[in-house]
């Protein structure tokens, strides 16, 4: 499994990064975490608002950060 | 029935009177007022922003003619969030979606203009019909602000080069469930109040101090009639101040009471919401200075327009 954090480097994606790595810890699970800090990899993927949260390719949040338990949900789904 | 509690409290049961008691009592009663209807009308917009994000205002104003573009982006900057921290994506998806570069514009000055918190707070001290003085005319400033700045040509100073998309977006389709919606609004209104509830006690409580102790014909010297250049200078002053709206309107409310002009009142407000330092520096990585201060220039001169047209019609 790989997550993609998307964001510049603002406040909120710093804080949506720190919890998803929680959530990994949490789930026990191997996972590639990745921060995709570059502008136009983030636009690649569509997303006009961060931070943004990609699982395995996919687009599941945008502008929002999200609780551990939301990010642990995606991850165990 | 609430003036009336706080009245009680602070006159009978306390026994104060005069200027402390004055101070005291507004301190109180303003507070409370302000957090109730910050946490209710906060809880109501981000409800209703579950509907719409980003992603989905900018596959509607995809392809849209441009004096329509500029409208309907000023109308989304009401209802979408914004933080200047998303400025740079926002900015180069919309030029990737094949947006006219005024149309962001529109969106980029009435979103954080129209934000939830300045909205909350015009409405619980200056009631209703200020507040909607204030978005219509802050949606007039955002729909020409944008429109004009398109019609000056501005793309070369797009410092940074996006290869347009070809075809049309996909429709973006949020499906949440109304429980979940609830759930996000009531998280959001939390975390926003954390944020400043702090700062609307002490801008309630300088504004206590100057209700109680500072007589109006001090401030109605500077602020009044009787200045010129009021709303010029409450405009310059606006611009660093962003992060603190929510303590700045309190004390604007009371400086109006104490004789500031309500058009000076309102072009200081949007200069504090719409013209924002921090903002600008984040443009400043994509986007030329000439463009910014063309774009902080004509925001900034529909502001004092408003203020001026403001003191001279009331």
């Amino acid at each position: 499994m790989k997550i993609e954090v998307l964001g510049t480097g603002c406040k909120k994606c710093i804080e949506l990064e720190m919890i998803v790595k929680q959530a990994i810890a949490k789930s026990g699970k191997f996972v590639q975490l990745e921060k995709v800090e570059d502008i136009m990899k983030i636009m690649e993927y569509q997303v006009v608002s961060t931070p943004g949260l990609v699982i395995n390719g996919e687009v599941v949040s945008t502008g929002k950060v999200l609780s551990v338990d939301e990010v642990l949900a995606y991850i165990t789904k | 029935m609430w003036q009336s509690t706080v009245d009680y409290l602070t006159l009978d049961l306390l026994g104060l009177g005069g200027h402390l008691g004055a101070s005291i009592n507004f301190f109180i009663y303003d507070t409370i007022k302000i957090w109730f209807l910050l946490i209710s009308i906060i809880f109501v917009v981000s409800y209703l922003r579950t509907h719409f994000n980003t992603e989905y205002v900018r596959a509607h104003l995809q392809g849209k003619s441009e004096l329509y573009g500029n409208v309907l982006a000023a109308l989304f900057g009401i209802i979408t969030p914004f933080c200047s921290c998303s400025a740079i994506p926002l900015f180069l998806g919309f030029i990737q979606a094949r947006i006219p570069i005024g149309v962001t514009f529109s969106f980029l000055i009435s979103s954080p203009m129209n934000n939830e918190i300045a909205i909350a707070l015009l409405f619980g001290l200056f009631g209703w019909k200020v507040t909607a003085i204030y978005i219509g005319f802050g949606l007039v400033v955002a729909i020409v602000g944008g429109f004009v700045i398109g019609k000056l040509g501005m793309e070369k100073y797009v410092l940074m080069d996006v290869k347009p998309m070809e075809g049309e977006l996909e429709e973006v389709k949020i499906s949440l469930t109304m429980k979940e919606r609830a759930k996000e609004a009531y998280e959001y209104t939390a975390d926003i109040f954390k944020q400043i509830y702090l700062y609307v006690l002490i801008g309630v409580g300088v504004g206590a101090i100057i209700h109680g102790y500072i007589p109006a014909t001090f401030i109605a010297q500077y602020a009044g009639a009787d200045n010129p250049f009021a709303v010029l200078v409450a405009v310059i002053m606006g611009i660093p101040m962003y992060s603190n709206a929510a303590g700045v309107m309190p004390l604007v409310e009371v400086l109006t009471q104490k004789g500031m002009l309500l058009g000076t009142a309102l072009s200081f407000m949007m200069a504090v919401t719409a013209l924002s330092l921090p903002e600008a520096m984040i443009l400043k990585k994509i986007l030329h200075t000439k463009l910014i201060a063309i774009f902080f220039g004509i925001v900034g001169f529909g502001i004092i327009c408003i203020g001026y047209l403001f003191n001279f019609i009331l």
